[in-house]
């Protein structure tokens, strides 16, 4: 066993102060006709072969593309210091601080996180994460369910399609209803929030919705109108719900100050890994108003004895542990040390530096439209975006795969991002960080113009 | 001893009648249990209760607890002085600590309710 | 003596100065926002702090001390398993093919990270004896919920829509219930039998034409293994019902027990338990889910399907409609699962067998010890943790289960589970798990009989525990009445940034 550290008589001398002569002895309640025989597994891999297998593995995905691909996960650099800090034991093999006294580190720190987020949202109360963009939002909708004790959901197609499709599936489970509002299909505002529908869907007094979710920006990138979203929401009794992109909160308007009730999203561009798709960190705010329905932990300031700061996670009661099958929600793992990679993140970056991150993302986003315009596929949309957006290639998954042998990985096919919406069936989600250089830029432009000219055929 | 001009449940409420209608609350007893109160969740005036139904919730640091209706009737009033000194459950809960005052539908029930000797009774036995 | 560090810090908001900081990114051209319109942009720009790079590194160095932690010393927590985190699995986690692999690349170019994920699903299927395996919860409880959605999908399928009940023994983790009411079920509680485990009459009776499902953790949660578990699996299975198990404390059983070969339907894994994956001071977890054939077509989508050409693939949207759906963004906690991989290849099934072997034994040997100073409620031979119960010091002497906790702080320990499950008064869980050595837990059992004694000699002195941390006992109730969850915004947050 590689990590058991039994010297030779150790386990004789615990068999003889219990008082038998086998550790058999002690599985013998489980009935004979359900013991398991041997586990048909390999036999134990020694650290030099098990890293050789483990490298081999790692080297057969080929990350070393010029890749144009976001759609919910974003390529930025994370600083140095963020994982020098998370390869602390103290910080990753640290339970969950139930004995605040001895959790100080963990606990301050998701304290500062809350507050970072705070600061980012511009929402009140920020619960100390979820798992992902995905379950948050499903998360948040159903805080709107059980804040209004309504029972309809309105969700736009402007919001990730797996966001979504996580919703439906935990509102399937509550016994909530979520309709989907229709995006504009053409014209300036195409590939919005259609706002007339949502006019009509809010309009039904026999359906009456808890609460309205849209994005900023949306999955194809482009800016919504979330001021005149949230007003609508609110005229009809809905609370609105704000799924955000936390890089974003740098440079465009938070979602506090538009009207949003609750705010969810992605933390994995806080200097967390692409990693495949996890850990990542879900994110979830809302207004002081709401603070008892936000599911999962919150870290407050209090005092010890002594007088001194400490910190403590509050408002308990709320938790399954202790409410059980009246609880908001069930979580109870969340993403702590993930919190933590944020904070630290941000805390590196600095508020002029997340600034920074995002302007570039979208000034290398304006090379990356007129490069590709140049080579013959325009922009599909015509409103604003920021750093993603979509554009018009014909065949286009065909012509994905042709670049992708080429060491491109052009975004994503629209056609498969978002298979419900024909308007797209012709286009690739493309987008660009900070890590973007001109250099992938041209190599992207180059090898689409000879696609698009000769290459196919 | 707790005060013997007032009527018990085995949940631990307490009533004292006051015209028509109910004062209700939780006794130094279940306070004691929760120990410190940091948040009491209770209904809208106007809203019926039928008795036992549930009206709400009070949480302490490390436990919850429901609130049971001990009458039937509408709710006449809740204390919001609760919602910024929960505490007063704790400090004061047979006076300042009162949860609501509801309307008695049907006077019977009141009498059918435990007086303090039994109430200290089931205390003790507990 | 505490282990852990004595100097509290000032918040990143306090350690902030404008200027400080800076220059990890290039300065984007100045016209880089032009094309957005005004009204979508950040009129006044986030206060965040505003720190040098050794003001961090201090900053977050000296609040790791603060910590306890597996790396610094024992944690005896009964139902966490907290073992020890292998430095190999941080090392594979990071190489840069697993770490840098987006969530949507074409699976042409992901098949090393889609061949550990086929390979860790067969793993956990042969471990758990289930058909097929989903990797995508994140957590546990998201694991019990998943498995809770697709019991509930199974049941509709046939029609059988009246099932809208689950059965939970009063000893169950938090999280069995309220995944229940999450996933659309009323919770029935069954009370727990004198001897700590299922009451097999009480359950038998509540089974019926409602019930969907049952959800079990085996051991118990006192740590006791149901003998009677098959009996109940086949009354569940004639009511129509199917069976959950918990899996939370699959530290007892591996090589000993499959869940799937007995009879569950369905169960979840806490990989940050049995399977080493570090807690994080909270999480990341990931809670994959096994299950029989009964439940297979049900699985969240997309799972990784092997071509014939052994080449491996997602499956694509709409293939499989049976599916739950999503229940996260992405395939799973994939850098959570890479740890899990590398541990299970690292122990293979002697490795395996003997880290039940070894955790069963070191529990019995702590119970056996303590037995004399502290009540043990169930005599029985327990499995990877144990019960004890402090009533008889609390009813002699004052001195609470509570207080006994926080004074092993300042013996140098982090305190067991206190008083989980709530069937046991005064209850202490106590799991050591096979990494820790004899020498540990001897010592551990020293500072506990040690604390006994102060209950009766200086019951103060335990009552006002701990003296030795970086805090002494906090005020809850205000931070629970009035609470501050937020540092407020810095003065100058309105200033525009200086570039």
């Amino acid at each position: 066993m590689p990590y058991g550290p039994h010297a030779a008589d150790d386990r004789a001398r615990m068999l003889e102060t219990i008082g038998i002569d086998s550790v058999d002895r002690l599985f013998d309640d489980i009935p004979e006709a359900l013991r398991a025989g041997p586990l048909a597994l390999d036999e134990p891999e020694p650290e030099l072969l098990l890293a050789g297998r483990l490298q081999g593995l790692a080297g057969r995905n080929r990350v070393d593309l010029a890749s144009f691909l976001g759609a919910g996960a974003y390529r930025h650099w994370t600083p140095a210091v963020v994982d020098q800090m998370l390869l602390r034991g103290e910080w990753y093999t640290a339970y969950t601080p139930y004995q605040p006294e001895v959790s100080q580190g963990t606990l301050q720190s998701i304290y500062e996180y809350q507050s970072l987020l705070a600061e980012l949202t511009r929402l009140d109360v920020v619960s100390a994460s979820h798992y992902d963009g995905g379950a948050a939002t499903a998360e948040a909708a159903l805080m709107t369910c059980r804040a209004t004790r309504r029972e309809r959901i309105l969700v736009s197609r402007g919001v990730h399609p797996h966001y979504r499709q996580t919703l439906e599936t935990y509102a399937e489970g509550a016994g909530l209803i979520a309709d989907e509002i229709p995006l504009v299909a053409e014209g300036p505002l195409a590939g919005t929030t259609d706002l007339a529908a949502l006019a009509a869907m809010l309009a039904d007094p026999e359906r009456p919705v808890a609460g309205v979710v849209a994005a900023q920006p949306n999955i194809l990138g482009l800016l919504e109108a979330m001021p005149e979203i949230g007003s609508q929401a609110h005229a009809a009794g809905a609370l609105f719900v704000a799924v955000i992109e936390p890089v974003s909160l740098a440079v465009l308007a938070p979602p506090g100050e538009y009207g949003a009730d609750i705010a969810c999203g992605e933390g994995q561009p806080l200097g967390i890994p692409l990693g495949y798709g996890g850990p990542y960190l879900g994110i979830v705010a809302c207004s002081d108003a709401l603070v008892r329905q936000i599911p999962g932990r919150l870290v407050g300031m209090t005092q010890d004895l002594d007088g001194k700061r400490a910190f403590v996670m509050t408002m308990r009661a709320r938790e399954q542990d202790i409410r059980r099958e009246k609880a908001a929600s069930n979580i109870c793992t969340n993403q702590a040390l993930l919190a933590l990679a944020a904070s630290i993140y941000v805390s590196t970056i600095g508020p002029h530096g997340l600034r920074d991150v995002a302007a570039t993302g979208a000034s290398r986003a304006s090379e990356l439209e007129a490069a590709l315009a140049g080579a013959g596929a325009p922009r599909l949309h015509a409103g604003a975006y920021l750093n993603e957006l979509v554009v018009r290639v014909p065949d286009a998954r065909a012509v994905h795969a042709r670049l992708l042998a080429r060491g491109v990985l052009a975004g994503i096919p629209t056609a498969d991002l978002l298979p419900d919406e024909p308007a797209l069936a012709d286009g690739l989600l493309v987008c660009a960080t900070e890590v973007t250089t001109t250099d992938e830029i041209e190599r992207f432009a180059g090898a689409l113009r000879a696609e698009l000219a000769g290459g196919a055929a | 001893m707790v005060p013997g001009d007032l009527r018990y449940t085995k949940d631990h409420e307490w009533i004292r009648v006051d015209g028509d209608e109910a004062v209700v609350g939780i006794t130094q007893f279940a306070a004691d249990q929760l120990g410190d109160i940091v948040f009491v969740e209770l209904p809208d005036a106007g809203r019926a209760l039928t008795q036992h139904a549930t009206f709400g919730v009070v949480e302490s640091v490390k436990a919850v607890s429901d609130l049971f209706s001990p009458l039937a009737g509408e709710v006449t009033a809740a204390n919001d002085a609760l919602a910024g000194s929960p505490e007063l459950v704790n400090s004061d809960p047979f006076g300042e600590g009162w949860m609501l005052r509801i309307r008695i539908a049907d006077a019977a029930q009141v009498e059918a309710l435990l007086d303090a000797a039994a109430y200290e009774q089931l205390v003790s036995e507990a | 003596m505490s282990v852990v560090g004595e100097r509290l810090q000032p918040t990143i908001f306090e350690l902030s100065r404008p200027g400080r900081g800076g220059g990890k990114i290039p300065h984007p051209p100045k016209d880089a926002l032009d094309r957005i319109p005004a009204g979508a942009l950040r009129a006044n720009p986030a206060a965040l702090p505003e720190l040098s790079e050794p003001e961090v590194t201090r900053h977050y160095v000296n609040l790791s001390q603060l910590n306890y932690n597996v790396d610094t010393g024992f944690y005896p927590l009964g139902s966490c398993t907290m073992k020890y985190n292998p430095k190999l699995n941080e090392w594979a986690a990071r190489l840069p093919g697993f770490a840098g692999l987006h969530p949507m690349a074409p699976d042409a170019v992901a098949q090393g990270t889609l061949q550990l994920l086929w390979e860790l699903e067969g793993m956990l299927a042969e471990i758990s004896g289930m058909e097929a395996v989903t990797l995508q919860p994140a957590a546990g409880a998201h694991g019990e919920l998943t498995g809770l959605l697709m019991i509930r999908a199974y049941h509709r399928s046939r029609g059988d829509l009246a099932r809208n009940e689950v059965l939970v023994p009063d000893s169950s983790h938090g999280t069995n219930p309220a995944t229940a009411t999450m996933a659309g079920f009323k919770t029935i509680t069954i009370p727990s039998a004198p001897d700590g485990g299922v009451d097999i009459a009480a359950f038998t009776a509540a089974l019926g034409p409602r019930t969907a499902g049952i959800m079990i953790t085996n051991p118990s949660t006192v740590g006791l293994f149901e003998a009677r578990i098959g009996e109940l699996l086949a009354a569940t299975h004639a009511a129509g019902a199917l069976a959950y198990m918990d899996g939370a404390n699959l530290n007892a059983i591996l090589g000993r027990f499959r869940p799937g070969a007995a009879g569950f339907d369905v169960m979840h894994f806490n990989t940050h338990k049995t399977f080493s994956t570090p807690h994080g001071g909270g999480g990341p977890g990931s809670g994959p889910v096994g299950v029989g054939s009964r439940l297979a077509p049900f699985l969240p989508a997309p799972r990784v399907v092997r071509e014939a050409d052994g080449t491996f693939r997602l499956e694509r949207t709409g293939e499989r409609p049976s599916s739950i759906g999503r229940v996260r963004s992405f395939f799973g906690s994939t850098g959570v699962l890479v740890r899990a991989y590398a541990y299970i290849l690292a122990h293979g099934a002697s490795g395996l067998r003997e880290v039940s072997d070894d955790a069963v034994l070191a529990a019995n040997y702590m119970k056996t010890r303590l037995a004399g100073t502290y009540q043990v409620p169930f005599e029985r031979a327990c499995k990877h943790e144990f019960v004890a119960s402090a009533a008889d010091i609390k009813h002699r002497t004052g001195v609470r289960t509570l207080d006994i906790a926080k004074r092993l702080i300042d013996k140098g320990y982090h305190p067991p589970t206190i008083y989980f499950p709530l069937i046991v008064e005064e209850g202490m869980l106590i799991e050591p798990t096979e990494t820790e050595s004899l020498e540990t837990m001897d010592a551990f059992i020293e500072a506990l009989i040690e604390i006994a004694h102060e209950a009766e000699t200086d019951p103060d002195l335990v009552k006002s525990a701990p003296h030795d941390a970086p805090v002494k006992r906090l005020d809850e109730a205000t931070a629970a009445r009035q609470p501050n969850l937020r540092w407020r915004a810095m003065a100058g947050a309105q200033m525009p940034c200086p570039d």
